[in-house]
């Protein structure tokens, strides 16, 4: 289908892009356009202005800087999976992002925009609120850092302003972790029906530290705080974990819709919380 | 013709994996899909549906659209009322049916959520769209038909002036038409002391979701009008374009380009075809229309949608006496060009391949206010083949027996064919026996039920189930007796032509209409070995009714049992035709003359002549006997004496995690019979296919309303069409009982694996959580209904939820 009719600005610099945001009113940035686009062809937004940030080199790949790793917004989800700072240091990353959509689609679409997008069935959100990342954002006030439990605001909506540029994702560094994303659906292209991201830090069959997130379990990328409480001290053994995971159902929101019912979806919490906790601490 | 014709003595095409040679051009695109056609002047037209399932038409201001940028013309159905004719069924299945008036441009009323509503032509397609946004429309929404079982008790009427909701009643009857007992006897008999089964089972909608989406051009500049349609029917479109719009069919040329897949989709006359015509003929410039995949997805008509109720009766031992089945299928808003017909071609296959003492088949074709049903790749017959095969799991559960041996009990044995069924149909050729044993062996029968039992011992997560599916079909459509006996409208033949060219090579014209099959291919090897001429030196010519003036199109795996018959038929005349010829120039007596391998030879010497300069001899005609005519060119009109009978036996074996409901398929072996096989590779493309197409019906496809009659699952994010990445690999295989009633011994394949695929699937799956009390589970079984079966929960229902479909609520992303 055709989208309507809109201007087109490919800016050079950040700088260039903001200065282009503030110009319209009903302007959109497009980064891999992999969400943006069939919105736009499905006629659902028509967007006077579109402000392509795609040819910024600045905001594509991954460096280290002391802690963390800074992953700039308009890294692909193919570069995640395979770049080796992120394999060493936010393996969690590189597992989600290996389970988005199709390989195309991980050519073309970027960290940045599916964090923006903010769409409750991405699997990158929850990875990243797993790994407390941190949004950096430009505007034309300067830049500013959300951590990752305030940046995700609502269905689509995040901490992001109108004019408002996300150029970097700070990943406080998890060295050694396990990790494993534990995505549940029904055929291989398709958003998740319920998913858990799960970092562990484990030794000796004993779990030390657990980061879960649970994606679309309610309007934001949930984290499962009594799971991850639960876990400190858990043997990674079905057993060990089995309590533990039971809990993540609880306090979520999940939808319901063709793919499942939300008592289903928060029953499927339960067990691929288990999963993947079980699987990312290598038992 | 009952006996099967030795083929030619060197075969070195018929049985070769030749790669298809259209396929370069199919897989670039580099080719003339209608969409990429575009001519001098040509226009665009939009079209603006309709969002309500059912509403008055109460103002229509196409003020606004009319004023945009480079706008041509706008219309509503109102101002093309007298010129854009109607959209008609061609199999009224009864002479009673009601049927309502189907209009391609809504005049005062919608019956359908996506029914064309008003149209904008424009100088580009951009524009176009553009302006459509601008077309105002009122309406005054109207209660609507939705539920299937509910419209069949005309609580709310789809179409108010009709009066009903039911199309027509259909039956079949052993007792009543002297092919079996009385089925309310036979029923009787078993309460008292035998088996009666008794299940409700749901075919879900499906939409056929070809992978080219519909385009339609009309240039009706020049003596002929000429449409390119992305369709399946070239000639049948054309006989209803001048049957309804009064245009002398002479004027008339169709063309049918490269298409891009059908599946039953493009077997129909569409309201887009019909709008386009007549907007092009207003306007007086070629028009094009192409459809989003939106569009397609919620107008181009739907598949399946039916509730079986079936009664099987049994012997205690588990001899299957009599099967009664009542279906109600749902038409939606418009009864299409086959529309009831396709439930009513399950009539002769509920039956199968097993031997009953009565039978009965009742049908309902109903109307609801929902995008229209029809053909849809084994129209009929997966739907009839699902239910029995469920079935005769039941009826194996109930007596305590394998389930292939139950079936083996009950079917046809080899040495009874030819065989009349309790349906009256007479089945030529097979061997069930032989089939399953092959299947059974490449399967792992026994190793994997033991596998089962140890997993079900062990109480284990994951539960491992078998699914049999042993299916028969009836296809190669159709005797033209036998559809004239059923108010079918039109015939079953098909017709081709065979031109040999001056150069030596050899032109042919199928009436045939592929649009992904592979015909170019398989036809040119069928050719090339009638007459000993390379494969590379034939041409297939299709699809353009002013090439092919003479055909009936491609569906119901009819092209090659019925147009391949009718290819061998002219061939074999132009080796008659160029006998006398040939016979002439070699200074020989004709019945000296024998062909073979190209070659006409005088027998007993070492003369004669390829058939290649007997050709070249015909055009320039320098010296040919009195009384012949310079020309071997040949044409002939095949009508089949009877239906195909293909059949096969498909096993799967699917795990299902007892925690999520999650089911993956382990293994899926198929052993099919359908006769002899011209091309070993473009078969397993069919077969594969197909049991893609009939796991996805198990497993993943839906079309799902909500409430109010809009199609949620209307884009391919929510309507589940599954890759590669879903499935396993197949191993199939083949037995060989040649069909006793063509030449070649061939039998049609087009639709064998989507019938034989979903009860494997659904039988499997059944089969690994029968033990935790399920016997049956709503299709598709997404993880949820088995999960919620696993539950007690029961098997689900039809989805009619208001569900939110992926990309609603994005509008405001940000
Ligand atoms: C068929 C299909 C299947 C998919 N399946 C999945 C899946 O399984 N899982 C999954 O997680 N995703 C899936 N996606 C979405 C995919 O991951 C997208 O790549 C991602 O959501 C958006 O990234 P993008 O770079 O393409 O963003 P765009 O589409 O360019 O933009 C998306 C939104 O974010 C905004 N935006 C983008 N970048 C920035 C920035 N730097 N600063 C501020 N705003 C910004 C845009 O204005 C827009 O509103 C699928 C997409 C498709 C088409």
């Amino acid at each position: 289908m055709i989208p309507a009719r809109f201007d087109y600005v490919a800016a050079a610099s950040v700088e260039e892009a903001l200065q282009a945001l503030s110009q319209s009113d009903d302007a959109k940035i497009i980064a891999g356009g992999q969400s943006l686009l069939p919105v736009l062809r499905l006629r659902l937004n028509a967007p006077e202005l579109l402000v392509d940030i795609g040819r910024i080199d600045s905001l594509r790949g991954v460096r280290e800087d002391g802690d963390a790793l800074v992953i700039g917004a308009l890294t692909t989800h193919s570069d995640i999976v395979t770049d080796d700072l992120v394999r060493r240091h936010a393996l969690l990353l590189s597992k989600a992002a290996a389970e988005v959509a199709d390989n195309q689609i991980r050519h073309r679409g970027t960290f940045g925009g599916s964090c923006a997008h903010a769409d409750p069935a991405g699997d990158m959100g929850s990875a990243a609120l797993a790994m407390d990342a941190e949004f950096v954002i430009a505007g034309a006030g300067g830049t500013r850092t959300v951590p990752a439990a305030d940046f995700f605001v609502d269905l689509f909506e995040t901490a992001l302003g109108e004019d408002e540029i996300l150029t970097e994702i700070r990943v406080p560094k998890k060295t050694g972790w396990g990790a494993h994303y534990e995505k549940f659906v029904r055929v291989a292209h398709q958003w998740p029906i319920v998913a858990v991201a799960a970092t562990v830090n484990a030794s000796g069959g004993t779990i030390n530290e657990a980061k879960v997130a649970l994606t679309n379990m309610g309007s934001t990328p949930l984290r499962a705080s009594a799971t991850e409480a639960a876990l400190s001290g858990a043997t990674a053994t079905e057993d060990g974990v089995r309590a533990a995971a039971d809990q993540a159902g609880e306090g979520t929101n999940p939808p319901s819709d063709l793919n499942g019912a939300a008592d289903y979806r928060r029953h499927l919490a339960t067990v691929l919380t288990r999963r993947a906790v079980l699987a990312a601490a290598g038992a | 013709m009952t006996a099967v014709q030795d083929a030619p003595a060197a075969s070195p095409e018929i049985g070769r994996d030749r790669r298809r040679k259209e396929d370069q051009r199919l897989i670039t695109g580099r080719t003339r899909w209608t969409d990429n056609i575009s001519l001098p002047g040509m226009l665009h037209m939009a079209i603006v549906r309709s969002p309500h399932a059912h509403a008055r038409i109460t103002g229509i201001d196409l003020d606004a659209a009319d004023k945009a940028i480079n706008i041509y013309d706008v219309f509503d159905g109102k101002k093309l009322q007298d010129t854009m004719g109607v959209l008609v069924n061609a199999w009224p299945i009864t002479p009673e049916q009601q049927a309502p008036t189907h209009y391609p441009l809504a005049v005062d009323r919608v019956a359908f959520a996506g029914q064309p509503v008003a149209v904008v032509v424009a100088r580009s397609a951009a524009e176009a769209r553009d302006a459509a946004e601008l077309v105002d429309i009122e309406y005054d929404v109207l209660p609507a038909a939705l539920d299937l079982k509910e419209a069949a008790e005309d609580k709310v009427l789809a179409h108010p002036d009709l009066g009903t909701n039911k199309v027509a009643f259909w039956q079949l009857d052993s007792a009543g038409q002297g092919s079996g007992r009385a089925i309310d006897e036979v029923i009787a008999e078993a309460r008292d002391g035998g088996i009666v089964i008794e299940r409700e089972y749901r075919q879900q909608r499906l939409i056929p979701a070809f992978m080219e989406p519909r385009s339609v051009i009309v240039d009706p500049t020049g003596e002929q009008i000429t449409m390119w349609s992305a369709t399946q029917i070239p000639h049948i479109t054309r006989f209803l374009l001048a049957a309804t719009t009064g245009v002398p069919e002479s004027k008339i040329r169709v063309i049918a380009p490269d298409v891009g897949g059908g599946f039953g989709g493009k077997l129909q006359t569409t309201p887009e075809e019909w709008i386009t015509w007549a907007v092009a003929r207003w306007i007086g410039k070629p028009v094009k229309y192409t459809e989003t995949r939106s569009e397609s997805l919620v107008s181009a008509h739907h598949g399946r949608d039916q509730w079986q109720r079936l009664t099987l009766a049994a012997t205690k031992e588990g001899r299957v006496t009599g099967l009664k089945v009542d279906l109600l299928a749902d038409m939606g808003a418009y009864v299409g060009v086959v529309g009831g017909g396709v439930p009513v071609l399950g009539a002769w296959m509920f039956n199968a391949i097993y031997k009953w003492e009565a039978y009965q088949f009742n049908c309902t074709p109903v109307l609801t206010n929902k995008t229209w049903v029809d053909a849809y790749r084994g129209a009929g017959r997966p739907e009839a083949t699902y239910a029995v095969e469920r079935l005769m799991d039941e009826l194996a559960v109930e007596v305590g027996m394998d389930p292939l041996e139950i079936r083996e009990m009950n079917w046809i044995k080899h040495e009874e064919f030819p065989f009349t069924t309790v349906a009256g149909m007479t089945y030529d050729s097979g061997n069930y026996e032989a089939a399953t044993a092959k299947a059974k062996e490449m399967f792992g029968y026994d190793a994997l039920r033991a596998e089962q039992k140890e997993r079900r011992d062990r109480g284990d997560r994951v539960q491992l189930g078998i699914g049999i599916s042993t299916f028969t079909e009836m296809c190669g459509l159709a005797p033209s007796r036998v559809l004239g006996q059923l108010n079918y409208g039109a015939g079953g033949w098909e017709h081709a032509t065979v031109r040999m060219l001056p150069t030596g090579k050899v032109e042919v014209i199928t009436g045939a209409s592929a649009h992904g099959q592979g015909h170019e291919t398989a036809f040119s090897q069928i050719v090339a070995d009638r007459l000993g001429v390379p494969f590379e030196d034939v041409e297939i010519l299709h699809g353009d009714t002013q090439v092919s003036h003479k055909g009936l199109d491609t569906y119901g795996s009819r092209s090659l049992v019925v147009g391949g018959e009718a290819l061998v038929l002219a061939a074999d005349k132009v080796i008659e035709k160029a006998k006398p010829l040939a016979a002439h120039l070699l200074e020989a007596n004709v019945e000296d003359l024998e062909f073979g391998n190209g070659r006409y030879s005088v027998r007993g010497t070492d003369q004669g002549m390829g058939i290649a300069e007997v050709a070249l001899a015909t055009f320039a005609a320098h010296n040919y006997p009195e009384g012949m005519e310079p020309g071997i060119d040949a044409e002939s009109t095949y009508d089949p004496i009877n239906f195909s009978f293909p059949h096969g036996t498909h096993l799967c074996a699917a795990e299902v995690d007892t925690e999520t409901g999650q089911i993956t398929l382990r293994k899926y072996v198929c052993c099919d019979d359908i006769g002899n096989i011209i091309n070993p590779l473009i078969v397993s493309g069919q077969v594969h296919g197909g049991i893609v197409q009939g796991i996805a019906q198990a497993l993943w496809e839906e079309a799902v309303y909500d409430d109010s009659g809009t199609l949620v699952s209307g884009s391919f994010v929510d309507y589940l069409l599954p890759t590669a990445a879903d499935t396993i690999s197949f191993e199939i295989d083949h037995t060989t009982s040649p069909s006793t009633t063509n030449t070649l011994g061939t039998k049609g394949v087009g639709e064998a694996g989507t019938i034989a695929a979903t009860p494997a699937v659904v039988n499997a799956v059944v089969d690994a959580i029968r033990h935790l009390g399920v016997n049956d589970i709503v299709m598709p079984m997404t993880p949820e209904r088995v999960w919620t079966a696993l539950q007690g929960g029961g098997r689900g229902t039809a989805t009619v939820e208001a569900a939110e479909p992926h990309f609603e609520g994005q509008e405001d992303s940000r």
